[in-house]
Formats: structure tokens, sequence, C-alpha cells
């Protein structure tokens, strides 16, 4: 298909402002009265306030207010609470806010703030806490236990409490040494298939343990909230991936009637899953100036990011995995320890799903548990559960590849999943797959037979290694709504609750109304990123999830607006509405091109017509939030509202393969990567520069899995070792290549009007996996079985010193 | 208790935190260092993107506070605040600094040159400026006006680095996003070698 935009390079209209530096983030913007407000943080890991002396604070000058978990509505474990009080969880928990003129006076003051607090037990280690008369994170248990009927009964929030589940000493040393442990009890697990028959015609079959430890987001906007009130309404200045769709949710959390909020945030400066949707100390931001009657500005500091600005969950694992003689993966058996840090959850059976849709096995077993340490609380992080488990299984099964025989490129291609394939314990369908596609191209653009030839040894103390990796994450939802509207001065307004994460989806997404209403992109303006700018109920930015769904719902809300300019036309020039065409901006008679109105001029018939041509009359089924910003428009134009009902089955998939080669020293432990080849599965190429950008950036996010970041805490004292960005080590330039090379297949999604999905996520699944795949082909094939993989713990394998690699242990050094 | 727990590596913990918790139950103060709240500012006149600016500022101020928060320059960004991701870099007489680590008293006899005072007089882009427009550099933006200073940095003293060059040269700039190609490809394009 010839598209006038998709497929297309544009210049989203908010990069200008990023290199002359007005592009305004929430911390940019000041109000007359403003008072700023600091955070007083837990310094012990478990426990519990008994009391707050802040009367010497609030005796200094300057300072305003002080706010504490008593101002808040109460919550109950596990919830995350904006404020902690009767259960301290991990240090670095928010205890109270303190307002003053400035935030030097805050934080002064917080220093003469006295707190005495209880300490309870506490566990930095999922497995010390499993294993019977173990210590427990919160004082009720250590995992997360749903209770429906209590919720839907309305004796429980959330319908989730705090339970215990404990493993005998043998099931944990049987689990330490990277057995199955026989007899354990487990939260969840699904199969299908008969395992035991599938693994039984296996020829090649393996069983390795593995750990991945958790990683802070650290977004480099330290995040930050301002709020006002006026007139009952509430302005708030925040810092969030999504604009529209956690709308109602942040209406609750500062109290206020979703209709008197008024959401801002133009620019966001990093989330990667931390900031889909509304986080607890907004609450505070909200409520504190409404406590005060002032403009509050809360920002964090960069060790507070550490603490409340979420994490990966890590995992404890083990895995058996059986090959056919044909190379097919007859079965997996998996079982997951997810550590849920303080709260959140743990994401095994994402990760257990990405083995089922990347090697359709034909059979498989997930059992698994979520398990509470008193560590920073976890939350989505780029392809949760899925990027950690490519970033393990990809060595493990070079492992099984080269038991049998195979070439590690040929048994992707043999596993590989195609239109036809089949995810996670329900066998579902997809809407389609091009990745067999994928492979080949990665392969030919990497030259892995040329390279797969060159030798390993390159000189004295370097080795060469290369990998393959793949990357998978669904890519697309439905149910959204889209909104635009055509003004008298021919304008098109095309209007988008999806935030600005810093991909640009949120403009290429609209994009796809500009094709369907074959106008110029110059004629467009995009409105987002702002309340009062009348948005729709978009879907969450994250989650690989924007393009495909948004897409959608911009395509519905330009098949509106034609519609409705087609029946204007044939109301005033005769004829039926089929008898009419769109082009040049114009609306006219297919027979006689004459007949016909401008956009500008069809809008102003709608504005005369009124009803559902103008705003006046909506589709019930539109979202309230998109409702409101109809009403708000009505008269101004030819309103186009509509909800994306297009057919949709299947998940939708987001796949990506890299190649990578790397130089190892030997004597260092370190390497470099010299070849990093990316390619993407994502349908119909949207916006080419915004893709490289995607498979790029989550390339960079895969190296730094595989051999940087990671938690590290005390387990003496519960304390993080690694708080500040030099010590968790988000890779630099220098620790990636001076070259990036990516592509993509390009072919169309048939559920998608334009054919596109997402990638962001599957860019680093695919990286980080490559990248273990590499090192570990360039040291024989040695099995690290965790991430990150350090220089020190490559150093200690070539001096036959294996101690550190050995065990479960996670989180701790 | 963890057997290999060595008392130095409990010293780096608690370093680490900032803080230290000793006893089951325990009246605590937060730690940190007892800051005057409001101690006197003097008057300076700072050369800022080419003018002369005239501010109040306190002994322990930094330049990044001075531009953000007195004269409006919010386009200097803090990431860190502590001399670790290079989002508030500056130009001091030409040599890219840390705003948040830099008194604002000790640049009080340098120019000042932030991403807000890179346009020509007519409005036209720094060809850093357009060069990353031009290759998308940006993601979310937030390290973008710390990437450019120092790339301008750069290509005052070395008109035409190779990549490497650039790499080292904005090595002290990070970006959690992960654009590092794009804004290397956005140097290059700079300096006249990409097309």
């Amino acid at each position: 298909m010839t598209f006038m935009h998709i497929g297309k390079d544009f210049t989203p209209p908010d990069v200008e402002g990023k290199v002359t530096g007005t592009a305004r983030y929430a911390e940019d913007f000041r109000r007359d009265g403003m008072v700023f407000a600091r955070l007083l943080t837990s310094p012990i890991p478990s426990g519990r306030v008994v009391s707050i002396d802040a009367s010497e604070a609030l005796a200094m000058p300057g300072v305003v207010g002080i706010f504490t978990a008593d101002d808040l509505p109460p919550s109950a474990p596990p919830a995350n609470p904006a404020l902690a009080k009767d259960f301290i969880t991990y240090v670095g928990q928010p205890i109270l806010a303190v307002a003053a003129e400035s935030e030097e006076i805050a934080e002064a003051a917080i220093e003469r703030i006295a707190i005495e607090f209880e300490r309870r037990p506490f566990v930095v280690d999922p497995l010390d806490t499993l294993v019977e008369g173990g210590p427990d994170p919160y004082p009720m248990g250590n995992t997360l236990i749903r209770e429906g009927a209590a919720a839907a009964a309305g004796t429980t929030a959330s319908g989730t409490a705090v339970g215990s589940i404990k493993w005998t000493r043998d099931q944990i040393a049987s689990f330490r040494a990277g057995r199955f442990p026989t007899g354990a009890p487990w939260g969840e697990e699904w199969a299908y298939g008969d395992v035991d028959a599938n693994f039984a015609q296996c020829t090649t079959v393996i069983e390795e343990p593995f750990v991945t430890i958790g990683l802070p987001h650290h977004s480099l906007e330290s995040r930050t909230g301002m709020a006002y009130w006026e007139n009952g309404k509430c302005y708030f200045h925040g810092s969030l991936q999504s604009q529209t769709v956690g709308h109602a949710q942040l209406a609750r959390m500062v109290d206020v009637d979703p209709a008197n909020l008024v959401f801002i945030n133009e620019n966001t400066g990093g989330g990667f899953g931390s900031k889909i949707f509304p986080y607890p100390m907004m609450a505070v931001t909200g409520r504190f100036a409404k406590a005060l009657n002032r403009p509050l500005q809360l920002r964090i500091t960069r060790a507070d990011e550490f603490y409340i600005g979420s994490a990966r969950s890590g995992m404890q694992g083990w895995i058996k995995v059986g090959l056919r003689d044909n190379g097919r993966v007859g079965a997996v058996d998996i079982a997951i320890i997810g550590d849920a840090g303080s709260g959140g959850g743990a994401s095994g059976s994402s990760a257990a799903e990405h083995v089922s849709i990347m090697y359709q096995p034909e059979a498989m077993r997930y059992r698994g548990m979520s398990l509470y340490t008193n560590t920073t609380p976890r939350g989505a992080q780029r392809g949760p559960g899925q990027n950690e488990m490519a970033a393990v299984l990809s060595p493990i099964m070079d492992k099984a590849g080269r038991q049998a025989g195979l070439d590690l490129v040929e048994l992707r291609r043999i596993n590989a999943p195609g239109p036809d394939a089949l995810i996670g314990p329900r066998q579902g369908t997809i809407s389609s797959s091009y990745y067999p596609q994928a492979i080949d191209q990665a392969a030919e653009l990497f030259g892995w037979e040329a390279k797969k030839a060159l030798p390993r040894q390159i000189s004295a103390t370097k080795v060469r290694g290369i990998g393959v990796g793949e990357g998978y994450h669904s890519a697309g939802a439905s149910g959204y709504d889209g909104l635009l509207r055509i003004a008298p001065d021919g304008k098109i307004h095309l209007h988008t609750g999806v935030g600005n994460l810093g991909t640009y989806s949120y403009a290429a997404v609209l994009r796809a109304a500009a094709e369907t209403l074959q106008c110029s992109w110059e004629n467009c303006v995009i409105e987002h990123g702002h309340g009062e700018n009348h948005l729709p109920h978009s879907t969450y930015q994250g989650g690989s999830n924007t393009i495909f769904t948004e897409t959608r719902s911009s395509h519905v809300a330009a098949l509106d607006a034609i519609r409705k300019m087609k029946q204007i036309a044939a109301a005033d020039f005769g004829g039926a509405v089929d008898d009419y065409s769109i082009g040049g901006e114009r609306v006219f008679l297919s027979s006689d091109n004459s007949k016909g109105y401008t956009y500008a001029e069809v809008a102003q018939k709608a504005i005369e017509l009124g009803g559902e041509y103008s705003g006046q009359v909506f589709a019930e089924d539109l979202n309230d939030t998109t409702k409101r910003s109809v009403q708000a428009m009505q008269g101004t134009g030819l309103i186009a509202a509509a909800k994306d009902t297009l057919p949709k089955t299947g998940t939708t998939p987001g796949f990506a393969v890299a190649m990578v080669e790397i130089e190892l020293d030997t004597e260092t432990g370190k390497f470099d990567i010299l070849d990093y080849t990316g390619i993407a599965e994502c349908g119909t190429i949207i916006h080419p520069k915004g893709l490289r950008q995607a498979m790029n950036g989550g390339g960079v996010w895969g190296f730094g899995m595989a051999a940087y970041e990671r938690h590290v805490y005390d387990p003496q004292n519960g304390l993080p070792a690694n708080v500040g960005l030099y010590q968790a080590k988000p890779p630099t330039y220098l620790d990636v290549p001076l070259h990036m090379k990516s592509g993509a297949t390009d072919m169309p999604d048939p559920q998608s009007p334009v054919g596109s999905r997402g990638i962001g996520e599957p860019s680093q699944g695919c990286a980080v996996a490559a990248l273990m795949s590499a090192i570990s082909d360039a040291l024989d094939g040695h099995l690290f079985n965790r991430t990150p993989v350090t220089a020190d713990m490559i150093l200690n394998h070539i001096a036959q010193n294996d101690f550190n690699t050995g065990d479960l242990k996670t989180n701790t050094f | 208790m963890n057997p290999k727990l060595t008392r130095r590596r409990f010293i780096k913990g608690v370093i680490a935190s900032g803080a230290a918790a000793a006893s089951t139950s325990l009246w605590y103060s937060v730690s940190g260092q007892n800051r005057p709240a409001g101690s006197v500012e003097r008057l300076l006149s700072i050369n800022v993107n080419g003018q002369v600016r005239r501010v109040d500022v306190s002994p322990q101020e930094t330049l990044a506070h001075t531009l953000r928060y007195k004269l409006g320059l919010t386009g200097t960004k803090l990431g860190c605040n502590r001399g670790e991701c290079g989002s508030c870099t500056v130009l001091a007489d030409d040599v890219n600094i840390y705003a948040c680590s830099t008194l604002t008293h000790e640049v009080k006899n340098k120019a000042v040159l932030t991403v807000e005072g890179l346009r020509a007089a007519d409005g036209t882009l720094h060809p850093v400026q357009a060069a990353f427009i031009e290759e998308l550099s940006p993601q979310c933006g937030f390290c973008t006006s710390g990437q450019i200073m120092s790339a301008v940095a750069l290509l005052n003293t070395n008109p035409r680095p190779t990549r490497e060059e650039a790499r080292q040269a904005l090595s002290g700039n990070l970006c959690r996003c992960g654009a590092y190609d794009h804004y290397l490809n956005g140097v290059m394009r700079a300096s006249g070698q990409l097309s």
C-alpha cells in the first residue's frame, strides 16, 4: 500500500523545544506564592513510626506545614502508601513531607524532625524469607494473596492482602543447588500439553537455574509534581508517561471530581514503565497543596528516585528444556520465584509466557510465586518478565542447541513463532507474525555465517564471541477513543490523550488520521499534553502498546469525520452519501468534483447544523473523558469522535531479534561490542526515525541489564549500596557500540488500519539476550545463569574461581 | 547475618544510604549537614548568554540554581544535582562544566553560555541544534541541553572530530533513554561529516 504519511519521517512538534531548552517539564513551572515540599524518608528497612516530633521544624521561619500519613486516606499492605506509618518496608520510604518557602528551608526543617521508630525484622533476598523460620518483610507474611470475595464484599479495598508461604530447609537447599524442589508449594501455576510425555520424546534435555537481579528505572527527571487549586479546580503539573488514561485515578488520589482536574504534562523526562499510571507521591502533592491553599511543588532527589522511582523485579528460577531430534522444543518446565520488593508484583508468568511464544514448546508447565522483600517497590519496567527471561534464556537455549549440534540461529529458525503461533497457558492466537523473516534479515545484515567462521581467539588476551537473542512483548489493544476537530479555518486539530514519553509515538499515531483524511501534515495541529486541550480517552503510553492501539482510534475518528462531511455535502449537493469522495482536503461528488466543500467550508457548515456535526450530540459509548472534551469544544467546528470497535482477535505481538559480536579481554573481564544488529518485527514501519530510536534505545537498555545494572543491598542492615547513577550504572557512551544497526521487516499487521505495531519492549529483550549469548560464546559456552554478568564475574570464571556464580542469591553482594 | 559481611562492606553500605539506624527502638534525627536556612546573599553581575545579569546569590548557591530559579533559564536541567549525569552542562568561557557542581560565585568573571543562548540573533538555530533535530537525537529530551552544550564545546575546539572523539567528549553526559547513537549522528552532522 502507498501511504501519504505512514512510513515517512517527519519532525515531531516537540523536538525543537528539546534542543532549545524551551520544552517545559513539571519542575519548570512556577506559580506566585508557590511553596516547596521535601520528603523525609525512612532510614530503616522495616518497622513503624511510633511518634513524630516536628515542633522544632514547624517553628522555623519559612516553614509552612507538615503532611503525614494521617492526612491521607488509610491504606493497608500490600498497597504502596504515599506516606508510611504503621508499615515501613524499605529504606527510603517516604514518612512525611515538609513545605516551606524554599527547598533549602524545607530540607533544613526535615533535619530538625525527630521520629521514634520501632524496628522489625527484615529480609532482602526472597529465598531468605521463603525458608521456614526466615524473617518476613511484613508482620503478616511475605507474599501477595488475592481476596476476590473480600473485595467484592467491600471488606478490603484492593482485593489483595499479605499472606505467608514457606518452604522446608531441604526444599530451599535443593532450589539453591539448581534442582526443582520436590513437594514445595507455589503461588501460581499453569500448564498446557502433556509435559512429561513430551520430555520423554526429547533427545536433548537440560536443566539450569537462573537469577536476574532487580534494577532501578532511574528516569533522568526526578519525579516532580506541582499543584494548585483555583475555584474548586486542581491544576496539576506532573510527570507521567500517559495523559488521560490515569485521569480518573489521579482525581481520586487528590480527592477531586475528574471534571475539575486539569492535568498538564507536555514533556516527561523518562519513565520506562515507572510512570504509566499515577504514583503515590502525586497524592501528597495535590492534597498538601489543597491543605495549605497554596501552589506547592514536590520534587524528589536523585536518591529518592532510586527509592520510590520503581524498579524491575528480579527472578530466582529453574528451567528444564527438551529438544526433539529435529530441533523443535518439545517441552519446557519452568519455576520462578519473583522478587516483588516491598510492593508491586513480580513477573514470573510473563517471563514464562515469553518462553512459550518465542520457542513454541509443544508442552509447557509454569510454577511461580511472588515474594516481598524489604527493598524498593517494584513495578513495570520495559518488558517486565519477558526481557529478563530473554536475558537468561538465550545462553541456556544456546547450550541445548550446541548439545544437539545445531547452529544457534538455525535453532531459532526451527522454533520461530510464525503467523500460526500460539501463546501462553491458553495457547491463544496472535494477529500476525513475520518473525522468521526477521531472523533471516538480521542474519544477513549482521553477516552471521561470515562471523561464525572467524577465529574465536583474536589475540593472546582477546577472544571473540557472537550471539543471537530474541525479544517479545504484546503490542496493542483496542477500545479507546479517537477525537479530532476540523476548524472553520481548515486546520485539522488532532487530539490525543497519549502521553509524551519521548518516543514520538504520540504524534506518529495521529498520522493515521491524516492518512485517512488524505490531508497534508502541515495543515494538522496536534493537541496534547494539557487537560484544557480537550483530549480523548487514550491508551496508556507503555508496553509497546501505543502504535497499534492509537492508530486504530485515530483512524476511527477520521472515519467519523468523513462520514459527517459526506452527509453534509450530500444534503446540500444531492445524491447519496456514498456518491461522495474526499481528496485535496475537500469532500466532493465523485462524478462531479465541482460540487463539494473544502474542509474549512464543511467545518463552518457543521457549526451551522449543530447536533452531532459540531459536538452537541455524541456517541454514548465514548468514555466520560472524551465526552467532556467533546462538550467543551461543541460549536467550534466539525467534531469527530469515535470509540475503536474495529475487529481484533488474538494477541497483538511485537517481536525483535538481535545479533551481537563482542571482543572480550581475558585479562580484565571487560568487553567491547563490535557489532550490534537489531531487527524489529512490528508490522508496517510508521516512523522510520522513531523506529531507530526505539531499537537503539532498547539496545542500550539491554546492554545495561546484561552487564551493569543491579540492586545491591547490605544484608545485615538492609541498606541499599548503589543509590546513585554512577553506582547503579546505566550505560554511558563508553559502554555501547560506536555504531548501532537496526531495521525492520516492514510487513503489515492486518488488524491495524495502517499495519503497524509497537516495539519499545522487544528492542531491549533482543539486545540483552544477544549480548548474554555472545558473552557465553566468547567463554566456550560457559553459563553464568544470571544477569548482570559483570567484569569481575568474567574474570573469576577465567581464573577458575566460580564462587560468585554458583548460587541463587540476589540483591546482595 | 551474612558470614561474608565485613566491617568494610558494612561501612560502604552505610555511606551509600547516607543513614544508619542501629537499635530496636530509637529516636532518630535525620542525618545530614545542618545548612543555614537563608544565609546572606550578595549582588553579583554575571555574564550569561552575552548579557550582564544582576542577581542576588548566596555563598553556597550553585550555578544551576541561579540559572534555573533566579534567571528563569530552565533549559539547564537537574538530573542528579550531584555531578553524575551532565544534564546541567553549560559553558563557562567555552569550557563545558556541570552547573550543579559549580558555585555561582566561581563564574562571576566568566562568560556563561546556556542552551538558551545558542540561537543566532536572527533566531537561526545553532548547527548542533539543527543537526539534533535532523537526526531526531533527543528522546525524552531531559538530557538534551547538556548533550548539546558538550557537543558545542567539542566543536569549538575540534570542528571535525572523529566519532570516537565525539563519544569521548560527550561521555560525561548520561542519556537514560539510550539515544547515544543518535546524539553522535547529530554531532557528526553538525560538523559537516554526515549528509
